[in-house]
């Protein structure tokens, strides 16, 4: 097959990662053609403001340099404008003439400084801050004048001012609101912003604009402000906002408001052309931040790479201003006013000042100035739309427990050391991911997470490696959007695919993955298990488990070790044993001889370096039940003694474990799920860490979920008291019923408690009895007939997965 | 260098989705993989990343993810997906009349 001719206009950041997107989707699709009206390749823009300041080098922000194009097979027209689009004839028509035909058509040309229309504008020495030729004009213009004014004191303005002042010249900034970044701040913020920036050695004149541009001999000379004053200038600078640059749309008949009018998936008023970046008004906005324009990139790449299931709906943009030593935030609707609640920590001496802006217990707005460690988290917050009425009474003072995985104490992702470690599961500092984000033009976590594996396995440093980016990119980070899909084989989300599966009756994976329009054949090491666990948990006694889709110890029912051998953990319902089953267990690990026996922390033992074909044999030997020390469901219910012995004991707290063991058995569940019993409230069993935790009183047991002693500690939170051990039963399997119908695979207690809200899981559990017995109802029925894992497989001895093929 | 082709075993005693390992003479042990369109490749088992066992990992689309680390292998050519790096060796496989052949090399 002949293949289609994509033409992209603009060599920017936006247009670029199109075409990364497209390559990634299909590479072999099209033939490429890129025209650029800039000699180089596609370089980072966002970062021009570090040049200017002389913090970086041209070279360092070159994001696809030339062998990329030729690399990938794209032929780059650069140095060259494009005049003309021919729509009918299907092809673009170049400043030499030549004509560039096209069977699909991206334009990304980006904006344009706004250029006051005062008079002087014209002259020599008045440049816009937009691309490589006016940063060098700037530093040129550095090195031989001395002042130097910036018109508007927005994040570009003032970045330019720094970089200006940094280079040695006096500026002024002229800026008509009331303070600086009035867009970006509120007056607080943008009182302490200004005071910050006259301590770099700014002078500033807000509320005022300029009036006409003075000059001499065709350069100019001096900037007069409607006050009359005129200040000295050699140069000017404007930044007083940007124009899209959409000529070439208008010219050929495109659908033009500010900028070229674009659809969810990016199309134009023709079918054949697209558009995105700063040249589009997309709903009415157009977007001059780069998260936007990437996520625009994903969603056309997706669109021309054959897929075209992805829709651009919109970003929530938050800021950060790149002026070394001056950290500020801001994101939402950060203004308040009647009807929010505000809360404000302000500490002007010390130059901090924090306001979050509240409605309806979420989180809508939040403006940092001094201290914007917790930016990164509040905007997480902010986009996940999380109910933070848990969180209210402290949540000014920030996520103090960040950075838990050997980061203990350090919250400032800013001040951490180079050589501090920041993923504890791989090993990777710092200075590595810093190095990384660099080096390799990185710009979201995910990226971040390929390319060093920080937070590629527990994820809990995820925050701080947001914050690296966050401190490391400046307002090019792009954060994940607010809705997360599943995985990159879908844009759905986890809870559309559970309704799906659940309102369509869907039973097997692959109707799953057709029903909702899957971009992979058979999806990939994410999904296929969370798949596979909403099917069967949705389904039960309907959907067939599928060993293909569990990852190895749920295919073996063991616990694959690091040399391949795998430990075995048999029930020990309670964590009681008897001189019997402890023979059975010795003689098992001689007759196989097991290399180590071991006791586990859920009180039971672990026989460990067990031989793959050994498995069904050893199994059949012990004759117990499977323990799924392995599994994503019920591990185990840990007890003390209880009154049967222990002198404090109030209840028979290892008779209730041992029943709640026995009546979970084999429950699978999005994540792994542990219980405890203790019989009084010194609570030997360590309840308060458990999923499930019950404590024993004198008048009865008082319930605690959601408790986790893992990656991060999590104490579990009282549910509810009391009086017999079948209410005991009934509301703990109404909870983890709930938990099992409705959190995400992958999702611990935890965090499905804070996700929908402890006043939902009361809804749900203690306040509507009906609800409540239902769940329980259906966990019984969930469980009646699932098989003991161990049972099941122990006649497959012969077969696949167990043994080798014969030679 | 000679090819001695072998038969292995047949399609159906690996399963869709999945993998079997075997072990020829002094030869290092090998992953055998099938996709869901029935097409087989062969991998030395073993991951260049930690020593994984390949015939235990995910496979999906003509990729498998080991099971220690989830490092990605491309089963085509057994490169390591990127940003990963490393490369496992390869084996000629096919499928004759529903049996499974390996070129001994």
């Amino acid at each position: 097959m002949q293949k289609q001719r994509l033409v992209l206009i603009g060599n920017g950041m936006a247009g670029i990662r199109a075409i990364e997107e497209v390559l990634k989707h299909d590479a072999a699709r099209y033939e490429i053609t890129v025209i650029g009206d800039e000699p180089w390749g596609n370089y980072n823009r966002i970062q021009l403001s570090p040049v200017l300041a002389g913090e970086q080098k041209l070279k360092d922000i070159i994001l696809n340099d030339l062998d990329w194009y030729a690399s990938n097979g794209i032929r780059l027209i650069k140095g060259m404008a494009a005049t003309q689009i021919d729509r009918a004839g299907q092809y673009v028509i170049l400043a030499s003439g030549e004509a560039i035909s096209y069977d699909k058509l991206i334009i990304a040309t980006g904006s344009r400084p706004f250029m006051l229309p005062i008079p002087g504008a014209d002259l020599d020495g008045v440049i816009g801050f937009r691309d490589i030729k006016d940063t060098e004009k700037m530093v040129v213009a550095a090195a031989l004048y001395r002042h130097a004014v910036v018109i508007g004191g927005g994040l570009l303005g003032l970045e330019a001012a720094h970089g200006l002042k940094l280079r040695g010249m006096e500026v002024t900034v002229v800026h008509l609101g009331e303070w600086l970044l009035n867009r970006q701040l509120d007056q607080s913020a943008g009182r302490l912003l200004e005071k910050a920036m006259q301590q770099h050695g700014l002078k500033l004149k807000l509320g005022i604009s300029a009036d006409a541009l003075l000059g001499d001999n065709g350069r100019v000379t001096g900037v007069r402000l409607t006050t009359g004053e005129v200040v000295e200038a050699d140069l000017v600078v404007m930044a007083a906002g940007i124009v899209p640059n959409a000529a070439l749309g208008q010219a050929a008949g495109l659908n033009v408001e500010q900028g070229i009018v674009v659809d969810d998936c990016l199309q134009t008023s023709d079918e054949h052309i697209y558009a995105l970046g700063e040249c589009v008004s997309h709903r009415g906005m157009s977007y001059g931040l780069v998260a936007p324009l990437f996520e625009m990139a994903k969603v056309l790449g997706n669109q021309l790479g054959g897929c075209g299931k992805q829709r651009y709906t919109g970003t929530m943009t938050s800021t950060k201003l790149k002026v070394t030593g001056i950290d500020l935030f801001s994101a939402g609707e950060f203004f308040g006013g009647e009807g929010y609640d505000e809360l404000v920590l302000s500490d002007p001496a010390a130059g901090i000042y924090k306001k979050l802006v509240l409605k309806d217990n979420l989180l809508v707005g939040a403006c940092l100035f001094g201290d914007t460690s917790d930016g990164a988290w509040y905007y997480q917050l902010l986009r996940q739309g999380r109910n933070i009425a848990d969180l209210r009474a402290g949540l000014l003072f920030g996520q103090q427990d960040l950075g838990d995985a050997g980061t203990s104490g350090a919250s400032r992702a800013g001040g951490l050391p180079d050589d501090a470690e920041v993923c504890g599961c791989n090993g990777v500092t710092k200075g590595v991911i810093v190095k990384a984000i660099k080096e390799k033009g990185l710009f979201t976590v995910d990226d971040v997470k390929k390319h060093t594996r920080a937070g590629a396995s527990c994820g809990s440093c995820t925050g701080l490696v947001e914050q690296i980016l966050m401190s490391t990119v400046g307002s090019s980070f792009q954060a994940a959007p607010k809705r997360k899909a599943m995985c990159a084989c879908t844009e759905h989300t986890h809870e559309e695919v559970r309704a799906a599966i659940r309102d369509q009756h869907l039973i097997t994976l692959s109707d799953t993955m057709r029903a909702l329009h899957w971009s992979t054949p058979d999806g990939c090491p994410s999904c296929r298990p969370a798949l596979n666990y909403y099917l069967i948990s949705t389904w039960p006694g309907e959907a067939k488990d599928d060993p293909q889709a569990r990852l190895v110890n749920e295919r073996m029912h063991a616990n694959i070790q690091k040399d391949s051998t795998f430990g075995v953990i048999p029930r020990m319902w309670g964590g009681v044993t008897t001189p019997d089953e402890l023979r059975k267990i010795a003689d098992v690990a001689d007759k196989y001889a097991v290399k180590m026996v071991k006791v586990t922390g859920g009180q039971r033992l672990d026989l460990l370096g067990v031989k793959k074909e050994d498995l069904p044999k050893i199994w059949q030997d012990l004759d117990m039940p499977c323990g799924m020390g392995y599994a994503k469901g019920l591990r185990t219910a840990k007890t003390c003694v209880g009154k049967q012995f222990c002198r404090f004991g109030t209840q028979d707290s290892t008779g209730m474990g041992i029943a709640l063991e026995k009546a979970l058995d084999r429950m699978w569940a999005p994540h792994k799920v542990k219980l405890a019993v203790s019989g009084c409230p010194r609570n030997c069993a360590e309840a308060g860490i458990k999923d499930v935790g019950i404590i024993a009183v004198d008048s009865g047991w008082e319930i605690y979920i959601g408790g986790n002693g893992g990656i991060k500690t999590e104490v579990a939170e009282f549910l509810i008291k009391l009086k017999t051990e079948d209410e005991v039963m009934e509301y703990t399997g109404a909870f983890l019923q709930l938990y099992r119908e409705e959190a995400n695979y992958l999702e611990r207690t935890v965090h499905f408690m804070r996700r929908v809200g402890m006043d939902y899981i009361k809804a749900q559990v203690l306040e509507d009895a009906t609800r409540r017995q239902a769940l329980w109802a259906r966990l019984q029925l969930a469980l009646a007939d699932e098989p003991d894992p161990w049972q099941a497989r122990i006649g497959e001895s012969a077969a696949a997965p167990f043994a080798d093929l014969p030679q | 260098m000679t090819q001695q082709w072998q038969r292995i075993c047949a399609l159906t005693d690996i399963p869709t989705q999945g993998a079997r390992a075997v072990q020829l003479g002094d030869m290092a042990p090998i992953a055998i993989f099938r996709t869901t369109g029935d097409r087989v490749f062969a991998l030395d088992n073993r991951c260049p990343h930690k020593g994984g066992e390949l015939s235990h990992g995910l496979v999906y689309g003509e990729t498998v993810a080991c099971p220690m680390h989830n490092f990605k292998i491309d089963l085509k050519t057994g490169q390591a997906l990127a940003p990963e790096q490393g490369q496992t060796a390869c084996h000629s496989v096919e499928v004759r009349d529903g049996e499974v052949w390996l070129a001994r090399s």
